[in-house]
């Protein structure tokens, strides 16, 4: 049997973290709670594997979302996750062809040039040290770009890159030295006995000009198998844990698993599938203000180090651009929402209210909201939409209106806001009408996921998009330019995106802004946000609207009171609310019959 | 004999000498812009919970900065965090925070932390 | 030294009060004034506090007495920007350049655009109306009803719209709206006896002479009320008239109101010709884009940079009386800097 001292540090190292991530996961799965766990059972055996196996090759291996936002930085990653997986794939290939199926130790492919150093005669040995050396020069590039990474981080796309803790720079360092350690190792071996592939065998050469190979042959596979070790040892307790829980989470989101009111076991796998790319940290934009704690990539590490700070907790807009980012696609909202749930404060709530309104007779309810109030011109031209096309609607909140409910949500206090939640149901549901309009993309986006109503829910862009469509009011176009802001509640909340930009198309000429839809910028009013200053949204807000007003339009049309009321405050910009452009847009069209 | 009504009753003046300032140092440590509230009551005039219960913000406010504390707990939960307030306050205060930072002030007392 | 050229920058009070007290003592004038006619914003007031004179009293003494041939007047000009210029100035407007020895700055107020609180629906509600509106509806001599044309039952007073309000911009306090606000609610309630008036305030700055008492008749005479808190927002009710929600700060209960008519007593803001010239010159400013002057007890009159000196609202809120002062003073200094 083919052994050596130092295979030690390396199978030890492995050893202990397969017992670690088998202990590790076990534990998860363990604590998920029965109901949800049943669905691992439910999902295993269904198309659900299958596509949850697909996309970790997609996305664990190949990156793919991380070439989509750059193509250098896709990549590195790839050129590292993917070309290990190889260099580990072919090598028990090759091992199985020199071997003829024979039992061999789990480190003998690893070592497979030291056991084996001769040119051997067995199927495919004339091109596999070639493949095997090709895969090493991939990786070789991945980890040369991530050193360059370090030093400069702008030619990825990337202004900033994630600061680490000493944990992470063991594993790091250790990482980045092991394929060059395996280049070394496998040169020297190559150049004592003339074999290896194209690059090995080339570099062995040149080395022995120089260097006493003898003496320095088994000395650097002890170095790569420590720098294995190394690594292994130190994966469980750094962001390298995020290589085999990222696929554990990609299973567990098949089957419909996800973080939902409270911080649970499901939680903790996504906190440790995050790698500390990086990625998220250009897109946060509590930086404009010279906030960093919060950002999403330290908060996770925050959980996992339990050094979370109730300060830097409610200090995010819970805008979703990082999960938008995120190639993992952590649910960094629901995990910071969970977390504030924790930290919160006992509610001894007494929203004991008067009986529920009773609900005039109508086909339509109209919802205005809590900022829906501060915004009279929406609620307005929404008045003057619905008279226009005929539509008995009631005006649900015009009145001792009860809040939605989820800013109490934002603020980790879930169970508070089902009290106003039951209020608001019991007067929809009493009431006849088909369809809830709402102004407020907040309402709209707890109306629609947490409600549970049998009626249609609409922000009121739908409605009068609908309207548009099915030619119940008529709308001309005016000679007037405009960007649309998509609010982060409507947009990345509740993907609404189609609709307000088809209404608009039809009333103005419609520029676009570098950051849309998905991408789409935060303005800063946000009420997920408790400690920052008004200063600070002040800043957020500018720079916002620095992108959104970059091709001069004259107008800027949010559909979002919050946004409309953050917006207008900003360096004499005129912001409309969509619905009261359409009122404009309706008066001339009147005007013309 | 007729009842009156006239009983002794506890003092219900203002004792600026002898107040337990614990919640009121905490929430101005975490919100200082809570120290230029002018009492305008425009925050109590738009608050949503106003409107349906009996719910006053800015006298809870003003009665903490005057050391009276002990309506509290039972009225400080009636808010339902909508946000209203802090945007039409002309002063500028962020009195969701404050209104936050007044609930955990009631928890850490609870749990002997305060 | 006499016969000195001025430039004044501005044709309200305190241009004008400054014009005909420099050519009285021997210089040569240019009143630049932006838009078509003299007298400023006080022209547009009907009657003055704290005695409800006629503002055209004010006015035609001041335009009679520039009637003066060391005086001369350029209207429908703006200047766009002042320069150093051999140890004097040159004022750029209008294509001219005019040569100066010294220049006053009187360019004054704007009032604050009450469109920019939406949540008092002023261009949106029909019955929402500031108060430079209804002073014109006085001066017009119109009879002061709804929208619509019917008899006010109840008209709101809002004090401080634009002012003290951090989400408005302007921090500071405008001075003059609160007793232009009781000062309007009499009239008002001279025209209209049977209509109740209500103000909403937040503090009351009765501080000059005259005002307190002008306060104490309001109540005493006139059946005015004053409810101490400020509103948050208005809605609007099917028949036009609209809905107040305030505080009655001083009983500690949310007050609610059906009223007819708002009228929003705005601030004052610093003139757009005020802003534009302390910027482009590079004068230090004060409270938003307010001209500050060299010492705030000692050279009110001086600004930033030495001969160009400030008069009037320019710097700040004022009354009229204390313009016209404020013109007289920096007269005195115009005059003392010339003679060096």
């Amino acid at each position: 049997m083919n052994f050596e001292f130092f295979v030690l540090p390396f199978s030890i190292g492995l050893v202990f973290l397969l017992g670690a991530l088998l202990f590790t996961f076990i534990n998860w799965i363990v604590k998920i709670e029965k109901g949800e766990r049943q669905k691992i059972g439910d999902g295993i055996f269904t198309h659900k594997t299958l596509s949850a196996l697909k996309e970790v090759f997609m996305e664990s291996l190949i990156h793919r979302k991380i070439f989509k936002r750059n193509p250098l930085l896709g990549y590195m990653h790839m050129s590292l996750a993917f070309g290990w997986f190889l260099l580990i794939v072919v090598g028990d290939i090759e091992v199985k062809f020199f071997n003829g199926g024979g039992f061999k130790a789990p480190y003998y492919p690893v070592f497979f040039r030291y056991f084996e150093p001769a040119p051997h005669h067995y199927f495919g040995s004339t091109v596999f040290p070639h493949i095997m050396d090709f895969l090493l020069l991939v990786v070789l590039s991945g980890v040369a770009l991530a050193l360059f990474k370090r030093i400069k981080s702008s030619i990825y796309g990337l202004r900033k890159t994630t600061k680490l803790r000493l944990g992470d720079r063991i594993a790091l360092y250790s990482l980045w030295a092991v394929f060059p350690l395996r280049l070394l190792a496998e040169s020297i071996t190559s150049g004592l006995y003339n074999s290896g592939g194209f690059m090995t065998h080339n570099l062995g050469l040149a080395l022995a000009g120089f260097l006493p190979l003898q003496h320095l042959d088994v000395l650097v596979w002890w170095l790569y198998s420590i720098a294995l070790g190394l690594f292994f040892i130190t994966l469980p307790i750094s962001r390298y844990m995020h290589i085999p829980t990222e696929v554990m989470l990609i299973f567990l989101r098949k089957y419909g698993l996800q973080t939902r009111k409270y911080y649970t076991s499901v939680s903790e796998v996504e906190v440790f599938s995050c790698s500390r790319c990086g990625l998220c940290i250009d897109r946060c934009q509590l930086p404009d203000a010279q906030i960093v704690k919060p950002i999403s990539v330290y908060f996770i590490r925050s959980v996992r180090n339990n050094s979370i700070d109730s300060k830097t907790l409610y200090n995010c807009m819970l805008c979703g651009r990082c999960t938008e980012s995120c190639p993992v696609g952590i649910d960094v909202n629901a995990l910071r929402i969970a977390k504030r749930e924790e930290f919160n404060i006992k509610n001894k709530f007494t929203y004991d209210f008067e009986k529920p309104v009773v609900p005039a007779h109508s086909k339509v309810l109209y919802f205005a909201g809590c900022m829906g109030h501060l915004t009279p011109g929406v609620i307005k031209s929404m008045k003057h939409i619905f008279e226009a096309a005929g539509e008995n609607y009631w005006f649900m909140d015009q009145d001792k209106g009860v809040c939605c409910g989820r800013p109490l949500m934002m603020a980790g206090q879930y169970n508070a806001a089902l009290q106003l939640m039951n209020h608001n149901r019991a007067i929809i549901n009493r009431s006849d009408a088909q369809l809830l309009v709402t102004s407020c993309p907040i309402c709209y986006k707890v109306f629609k996921d947490k409600y549970n109503l049998k009626i249609k829910v609409m922000h009121h862009s739908e409605y009068i998009n609908y309207l548009i469509e099915n030619k119940r009011i008529d709308v001309r176009k005016m000679d007037v330019s405009a960007v649309y802001h998509d609010p982060c509640e409507l947009g990345r909340g509740s993907e609404v995106y189609a609709e307000p930009r088809s209404v608009l198309n039809k009333i103005v000429t419609l520029k676009t802004s570098s950051q849309e839809q998905e991408k789409a910028l935060c303005c800063g009013g946000s009420l997920g946000n408790f400690e920052i200053q008004n200063s600070q949204r002040t800043q957020i807000r500018d720079k916002a609207l620095n992108v959104l007003m970059a091709n001069k339009p004259d107008i800027l049309v949010t559909s979002c009171p919050l946004c409309k009321r953050t917006f207008a405050k900003g360096n004499h910009v005129e912001v409309k609310d969509i619905a009261e452009l359409v009122k404009e847009a309706m008066v001339k069209a009147n005007v013309m019959i | 004999m007729k009842n009156f009504g006239f009983s002794v009753q506890p003092p219900r003046y203002i004792d600026i000498d002898n107040f337990d300032g614990r919640i009121l140092m905490y929430v101005l440590q975490k919100e200082p812009s809570f120290n230029i509230c002018m009492s305008c009551g425009c925050c109590t005039a738009t608050c949503s919970a106003s409107n349906i219960l009996d719910f006053n913000i800015r006298k809870l406010g003003l009665l903490l900065r005057r050391g009276v504390s002990e309506e509290l707990e039972k009225e400080i939960n009636k808010c339902m965090l909508c946000g209203k307030c802090t945007l039409v306050c002309p002063r500028g205060i962020n009195t969701r925070n404050v209104i936050l930072n007044i609930k955990k002030a009631l928890t850490k007392i609870d749990e002997n932390e305060l | 030294m006499t016969n000195k050229k001025i430039v004044i920058v501005g044709g309200g009070i305190a241009g004008l009060e400054a014009a005909v007290s420099l050519s009285e003592r021997g210089h040569s004038i240019t009143i630049v004034e932006s838009k078509a006619t003299l007298g400023g914003n006080v022209s547009n007031w009907h009657k003055l506090f704290p005695t409800l004179r006629d503002s055209s009293e004010v006015i035609d003494y001041l335009t009679k007495r520039i009637d003066n041939p060391k005086i001369s007047t350029l209207i429908n000009t703006k200047v766009e920007n002042i320069k150093k210029n051999n140890g004097g100035f040159s004022v750029e407007a209008n294509g001219m350049a005019l040569d100066a020895d010294a220049v006053l700055i009187a360019t004054g107020y704007d009032l604050f655009d009450s469109r920019r609180k939406e949540e008092f629906g002023y261009g949106i509600y029909d019955n929402v109306i500031s108060s430079a509106d209804l002073e014109e509806r006085f001066k017009a001599e119109k009879p002061i009803t709804s929208a619509n044309g019917s008899e006010l039952k109840r008209v709101a007073f809002i004090h401080c719209v634009g002012s003290r309000d951090e989400k408005a911009g302007n921090h500071y306090c405008s001075k003059v709206c609160c007793v232009t606000g009781v000062k309007q609610a009499i009239e008002l309630r001279q025209r209209l006896p049977r209509t109740e008036i209500i103000c909403f305030y937040i503090d009351l700055r009765m501080f000059g002479a005259g005002f307190e008492e002008l306060y104490r008749e309001a109540q005493e005479k006139w059946g005015i009320q004053f409810v101490r808190g400020r509103l948050s927002e208005a809605a609007e009710n099917m028949d036009g008239s609209l809905q107040i929600k305030a505080e009655d700060t001083l009983s500690g209960r949310p007050l609610k109101m059906r009223t007819d008519m708002i009228v929003l007593l705005a601030g004052m803001e610093p003139s757009c010709g005020t802003t534009a010239l302390g910027k482009n010159i590079g004068l230090k400013q004060r409270m938003g884009t307010f001209l500050q002057p060299q010492d705030e007890h000692l050279l009110s009159n001086k600004s930033s940079i030495d001969g160009l000196f400030v008069a009037g609202t320019c710097t700040g809120p004022m009354t009229i009386n204390e313009t016209i002062t404020d013109a007289r003073s920096a007269v005195v200094m115009i005059d003392e800097y010339l003679k060096k």
